[in-house]
């Protein structure tokens, strides 16, 4: 205990309504590659941000290498030896990776010493990176790298990683751990938070179990299964996901040479996407963020119009539709992102039913809403989906993320569609609320719809689909089936070296 | 040190409570101001917000109130609209004047005819005429990328060269002795706007107001329309992912607002105004704007507002007949109004936080 680099005693956060953080204590040894688990909510972020110094504890004690640690904001956090990695990068696009670097730094040295110690730092530890670069040309991956080195560059005593895989292919994240462990054998305390379970397990050296603010468990989280792991978040026994009585019948759905310009200068052109989807059946898209997911679920959802015959449901051919009209025939797509897409973050949970299932539940009749055939709905949602708020009346933001997720996926889901694309449905979901979105779209696939699932989570897509295929650069793959399908061969699909050859046959 | 903390959900009681500040914050600087001037602040406060009401000339200015107030409600209904979808037609003023001028023009060309028809068809063409002097920024945005908030202001100054053009040509009255401006249309009864119960000011603006307020509530608040403009406005992406074709609701909004606009002209022209004249602006499209938003860009606010601004407008004209202040004083007070309004706003999505540095 006494030669631990960081300590908590006793620490507690309160916000109006909320104990963020109740009596929470552990510590991280040196070299020691320390997991923060916990659902969302449970509060790992308040805890590292208290550490960073972006918010002050209520009560309770923290320690730095033996001495008292109160950061008042981060830059005393930094001076302090505390370095944080968001899951959210801040880098200029237009400068280089030195620029960048340089701009995070109190006193910047002379380009040119600096371009130098990132080309050492990089080397050292093996996270390739041209410091001459401009980021806009990075991948996701080497722009961690960026945020990575930025921190190694202050020589951290305790190295804070919030969720830094969601971005990653498996292969960048095998690297990024490469990176982690040699630099907790130079004795760097880190602080890793993550919700991949599996992950954990087979690179961490301890882990604290947070839930509903307060620290429930410390273990080895080499000493346990994932589904263990699980159960100490939530507080119970996982529930198993059940695959079973799915039969697959005829096409649904047919995309054929769907290509569509990018909509602006960050988003992807969609190049040539041919895909067929079965009544039954769930097909898996994979890959990494920005290759033309969000443009994929806007042309299916109506919100991007495509050239004729390249969308059809059912034989008809749904290309020039409106979103509307292809609710109505029954395609529905919930997006990514919660608030401000698939919701309206002001209006309330009765609301936000109007989105999408006015005409399919009739909530509106004329043009005219029908309130309380609305609420009914939105009770309904909250009631099967197990949303917890207050009542259909809250507003859409007031919901955590699960929450709203599950209002978002049940929205739909409810509406009995004939076919559903959903894009990212448990991104930043907890253990609990994922498991039940994952077997409701199971469920509904059992019914006899056709889903399709775009999502960076591969534990996800080889637990839910029949069918595989990698989005990269706008184009997509071929489709594998799942069985037997390796995630070492899924992470070449999705690098694209593979995944591009197949596109194209 | 005193420093502003983003609140975590907007505070309805600041919504509520910001209009009534503001009031309260124009009284106390415009009293100053008076004070500063040498008159008696209580005087002036009294002359422009009571006395119209309550005070010896009531009897003449009571009635004032709603034929001021109707033109204001009726343009800031159909603003507070395209507002809310966050579109911001500034050019009320413009399509105002144009409906005006279209709806005489229906006027003068049935002269002297005598028909039912004749004040059904005016309200129409004024209507019309709004409606097309707002379908030019609309139309500017959705194919060229313009924005309508220039494209709406500068129509304006079109708006008002061709009132005076209208005014010094084709609308010029023949029997006008050369003066410039239209037949006065008070004395052609089939094409006059008069008031319908003596004593009230209540004009055929004012029952388009009242019916106005009703149906922009309802479309608001329980049709299909009106969720997709208010969702429009606070996330366009959600509401493009709803099925919202944003040039679609960029026409709407400013198709309605300039419709109800031209309305408001084609009622003033046709009754106080009476002709069309080179200064039949006189600023009703604007000080709508201040109507819009100290009524929260709801109906019932926009009833309260409308009738708060007129009151300015009556008050003011009184305090220059009798304590011979300036004729500033009506737009200095509406000025610090919008002013007083939006910097209170900032209470309802911030909070005023004391940290004690260290």
């Amino acid at each position: 205990m006494a030669d631990a680099v960081f300590r908590a005693e006793g620490i507690g956060k309160s916000y109006p309504g909320v104990r963020a953080n109740d009596d929470v204590s552990f510590h991280v040894a040196p070299g020691e590659i320390h997991a923060l688990l916990g659902e969302n909510g449970a509060g790992k972020s308040t805890l590292v941000k208290m550490i960073y110094g972006l918010v002050q504890p209520d009560d309770g004690q923290m320690f730095l290498n033996g001495e008292s640690h109160r950061p008042g904001d981060p830059r005393a956090a930094r001076a302090a030896g505390v370095a944080m990695v968001f899951q959210h990068f801040s880098l200029f696009d237009a400068m280089t990776v030195a620029e960048n670097i340089a701009l995070g730094m109190e006193n910047p040295p002379p380009r040119r010493a600096l371009s130098a110690r990132i080309t050492k730092v990089s080397h050292d530890f093996g996270l390739p990176l041209d410091p001459a670069r401009r980021v806009v040309t990075l991948s996701a991956g080497e722009r961690q790298r960026v945020e990575i080195i930025r921190c190694l560059l202050q020589d951290p005593r305790l190295l804070i990683m919030d969720e830094p895989t969601s971005v990653l292919t498996p292969q960048e994240a095998e690297l990024l751990f490469e990176t982690l462990r040699k630099l907790a054998d130079r004795g760097t305390a880190i602080l890793y938070i993550s919700h991949k379970l599996e992950e954990i397990r087979s690179h961490c050296d301890s882990a604290t179990i947070l839930r509903h603010g307060c620290v429930v468990d410390s273990c080895d989280p080499r000493a346990h299964s994932a589904r263990e792991l699980a159960a100490m978040m939530v507080g119970g026994e996982m529930r198993r996901i059940d695959r079973s009585g799915r039969r697959t019948g005829p096409v649904l759905l047919e995309v054929s040479g769907l290509s569509l310009p990018a909509p602006n200068a960050e988003g992807t052109a969609l190049k040539s996407v041919n895909l067929t989807l079965r009544a039954g059946e769930i097909l898996g898209i994979g890959g990494v963020a920005g290759n033309g997911q969000d443009e994929l679920l806007a042309a299916l959802s109506g919100e991007m119009r495509s050239q004729p015959g390249a969308i059809t449901l059912e034989g008809r051919d749904l290309s020039a539709a409106s979103p509307q009209a292809r609710r109505v025939a029954g395609l529905l797509a919930a997006p990514e992102d919660r608030l401000g897409h698939a919701a309206v973050p002001d209006f309330s949970l009765t609301e936000n039913t109007l989105l999408t299932a006015g005409r399919r539940k009739s909530l509106v009749r004329r043009g005219l809403i029908d309130r309380g055939a609305a609420r009914a709905y939105a009770e309904e949602i909250i009631r099967v989906f197990d949303v917890r708020t207050p009542g259909p009346g809250t507003a859409a933001r007031a919901l955590s993320g699960g929450n709203l997720q599950k209002f978002v996926i049940g929205r739909e889901v409810l509406q009995s569609p004939r076919v559903l694309v959903v894009n990212q449905p448990t991104w930043g979901v907890d253990a609990g609320a994922a498991t039940a979105v994952r077997q409701s779209l199971l469920d509904l696939a059992r019914q006899g719809a056709g889903i399709i699932v775009i999502s960076q989570d591969l534990d996800e897509l080889l637990e839910l689909s029949d069918r595989f295929c990698a989005l990269n650069e706008g184009r997509l793959s071929d489709p594998r089936p799942t069985e037997n399908l390796g995630i070492d061969e899924i992470g070449l699909l999705l690098g694209g070296a593979h995944g591009m050859e197949v596109a194209q046959i | 040190m005193i420093r502003l903390v983003p609140r975590t959900e907007n505070s309805a009681a600041w919504q509520l409570a910001t209009p009534l500040l503001a009031v309260l914050a124009t009284m106390v600087a415009g009293g100053t101001l008076f004070a500063i001037m040498g008159h008696d602040p209580f005087a002036a406060i009294r002359t422009i917000f009571w006395d119209p009401i309550f005070g010896a000339a009531s009897g003449y200015s009571r009635p004032q109130l709603l034929v001021k107030a109707a033109p204001l409600i009726l343009i800031a209904s159909g603003l507070a609209i395209g507002f809310r979808a966050g579109i911001w037609n500034i050019g009320a003023e413009g399509q105002y004047i144009i409906g005006g001028v279209t709806g005489a023009a229906v006027a003068l060309a049935a002269y002297p005819a005598e028909g039912m028809w004749i004040f059904p068809a005016m309200v129409l063409a004024g209507a019309l005429g709004g409606w097309a002097w707002g379908m030019v920024p609309a139309l500017l945005r959705n194919w060229f990328g313009a924005s309508e908030i220039l494209v709406s202001l500068m129509l304006v100054y079109v708006a008002q060269k061709v009132a005076a053009w209208m005014a010094f040509g084709p609308m010029k009255n023949p029997e006008g002795f050369g003066f410039p401006g239209s037949r006065n249309l008070q004395q052609y009864p089939a094409a006059a706007n008069p008031e319908l119960v003596a004593g009230t000011g209540a004009h055929w603006g004012v029952v388009a107001a009242a019916v106005a307020v009703l149906a922009t509530w309802f479309l608001m608040s329980r049709h299909i329309r009106g969720f997709h403009i208010r969702a429009a406005g606070l996330a366009p992406r959600a509401a493009r992912f709803a099925g919202v074709r944003p040039q679609t609701l960029v026409a709407f909004c400013l198709g309605l607002s300039g419709a109800l606009a031209g309305m408001a002209g084609l009622f003033e022209a046709a009754g106080p105004a009476g002709q069309i004249t080179d200064k039949f602006g006189t600023g009703y499209g604007f000080t709508a704007i201040i109507v819009a938003f100290l009524g929260r860009l709801h109906p019932v606010g926009i009833l309260l507002a409308g009738l708060l601004l007129a009151l300015t407008y009556i008050g003011g004209e009184l305090a220059q007949l009798t304590l011979q202040l300036p004729a500033a004083t009506v737009q200095v007070f509406q000025g610090m109004l919008l002013f007083f309004l939006l910097g209170f706003d900032l209470l309802t999505r911030f909070r005023i936080a004391r940290r004690i540095t260290a």
